[in-house]
């Protein structure tokens, strides 16, 4: 090899090494929303006050607006004057799926951060804690879980609940038959119609499913929380630059006490579709949480 | 795409420890299997009848079979069973329809989807029989009668025999479909096949494995049906006729 050659060679690897990081902040997810101009955003359509559909077939709810302030936070990174947002319905069963095959860039609704699911996809900084609890009519004489033996209890398929309650019905023999609900909706529905006693499900969606029903004054939440979780936003893994982005969006809407005031107008105040406040105080893990962003899951 | 392969899955105890994920997906394989014996079993008889009826001169008795015919094969799969699963308990008498309600709730699950995929099934058995007896030659039927034979004897002795053998093949592509169609019983939470490929992904996060068990799952049965009945349609040819050598 002559020198000029091998001067090249050097020059070129040069260039190549100088270049690579500028370069580096846009590959994966976030290069594709620049090179399409779109970003493609998962929702659910019955998590009230998370995500869901109002009655003119809007998405609204409080991952929604914490989802919208990541959106702007991205459009800023990329310097794009237009971006175009696609809005995919997504269901739990499918959520994970959607999100790997670059369907969906995003999810914000009510997707627990969880071990099992940290294998196929990242979770955002947390954006919401729930306690696992029950739902069920004033007059039902249902206290707590105990009081569930023998019973048919209703929850969600796909959820951490309807894990716990199995867990639960085989390591207590209580002998509960469990019925396993396509959607938070379903399942209301099969505790309103007198299917089940009982609907296990995350405390924020239960007060959600009230909101909703015929007469919310004849329904309780009760019992002992059987396990927090953490709900996160999810993207594709091994995409750092991406979940840096969405991570310091929600990490400042709640530093800053932007993501406090959305909390009170989905959880304190009057939402659709029916003007029901669901009156769910800020508990001591969410003041926590806005204090100290982080994206830790609970199991 | 990044994915993490882990066909491993099927070994593990489930989260709820009472089986392995392989044991829920048996379950799921029998159920489907079940469910769809008993109602092509019942879709079977009640078709042979509906679609016998459609032929018969008497206008009331074939007018009755149409409607059935109609009701039946109009409505989407989907509606007909969230009439049988949500609205029948509601028109039953309130005590009836809430003792009826607190009960074993799989048991629920099973009845509706048994009535919803035999009686959708049933009409369109029915137009299969209907169109094998009418594919005969008007002859056949007059030729019975002339005979001496009474109507239901014609039926018995010429008619079906022959029109039967003409409906192995679309039967069994409706005996295909009933298999396929029970996967919408999941939505009422009846843990068949579908259901329980879909649980397993919501417990294992290991979309691909699972559906790919699944759809095997499915292919084998298919295949079993496809091959059972081309042994049917073989056995019962008669020769030198249509189908026969």
């Amino acid at each position: 090899m002559n020198k000029t050659c091998t001067r090249f060679a050097v020059t070129a690897l040069t260039a190549a090494l100088l270049a690579a990081p500028a370069f580096a902040q846009e590959t994966g997810t976030l290069k594709k929303i620049k090179d399409t101009g779109t970003i493609s955003l998962g929702h659910r359509e019955s998590s009230i006050p998370f995500s869901y559909y109002d009655d003119k077939q809007q998405v609204i709810g409080y991952s929604h607006e914490m989802m919208l302030k990541a959106v702007e936070a991205v459009k800023a990174e990329l310097k794009l004057a237009k971006l175009d947002v696609r809005l995919m319905p997504v269901t739990s069963a499918n959520r994970i799926t959607l999100v790997q095959n670059g369907s969906v860039d995003l999810e914000c609704g009510s997707t627990t951060n969880n071990l099992e699911r940290q294998k196929q996809v990242a979770f955002s900084d947390t954006i919401f804690i729930i306690g696992t609890r029950l739902m069920t009519k004033k007059t039902s004489g249902i206290n707590d879980f105990p009081d569930l033996a023998g019973k048919n209890v209703v929850t969600t398929a796909g959820t951490t609940s309807e894990r716990l309650l199995r867990k639960m019905n085989e390591e207590k023999q209580m002998k509960m038959n469990v019925i396993s609900a396509k959607d938070h909706g379903e399942a209301f529905l099969t505790l309103e119609t007198g299917r089940a006693v009982a609907f296990m499900m995350d405390d924020a969606l239960l007060f959600g499913e009230m909101a909703k029903a015929k007469k919310p004054g004849d329904w309780t939440v009760v019992g002992t929380p059987q396990s927090f979780e953490a709900y996160g936003c999810m993207m594709r893994k091994d995409d750092p630059a991406f979940k840096k982005v969405v991570d310091a969006a929600l990490a400042k809407a709640m530093t800053s006490g932007e993501a406090e005031k959305i909390y009170q107008k989905w959880f304190q105040q009057p939402i659709p579709p029916k003007g029901l406040n669901l009156g769910f105080p800020l508990s001591d893990a969410m003041k926590a949480l806005y204090k100290a962003p982080n994206d830790k899951a609970f199991d | 795409m990044a994915y993490n392969w882990d066909w491993g899955v099927f070994l593990q105890p489930t989260a709820s420890g009472d089986d392995t994920y392989l044991g829920w997906m048996i379950y799921g394989f029998k159920m489907t299997i079940g469910l769809s014996l008993a109602a092509w079993v019942l879709a079977l008889l009640i078709g042979a009848l509906v679609g016998v009826l459609r032929t018969v001169p008497n206008k009331w008795l074939s007018g009755i079979a149409t409607a059935w015919v109609e009701l039946f094969r109009n409505i989407p799969l989907l509606v007909q069973l969230f009439l049988w699963y949500f609205v029948l308990p509601e028109l039953l008498p309130e005590s009836l329809g809430n003792a009826y309600k607190q009960s074993n709730p799989v048991v629920q699950q099973f009845l509706a989807a048994l009535l919803c995929l035999a009686l959708f099934t049933s009409a369109r058995v029915a137009e299969q029989v209907r169109s094998g007896i009418h594919s005969l030659p008007p002859g056949q039927k007059n030729a019975g009668l002339a005979m001496g034979f009474t109507l239901p004897q014609t039926y018995r002795f010429v008619l079906l025999p022959m029109a039967f053998r003409i409906v192995v093949p679309p039967l069994t592509s409706e005996f295909l479909n009933i298999f396929k169609n029970s996967a919408v019983c999941s939505t009422i939470g009846l843990l068949e096949l579908a259901a329980q490929g879909r649980q397993l992904v919501d417990y294992t996060a290991q979309p691909y494995e699972s559906f790919i068990a699944v759809t095997l799952a499915y292919l084998i049965i298919n295949v079993v049906v496809m091959f059972g009945m081309r042994w049917v349609e073989a056995r019962v040819r008669v020769p030198g006729y249509i189908g026969g050598k």
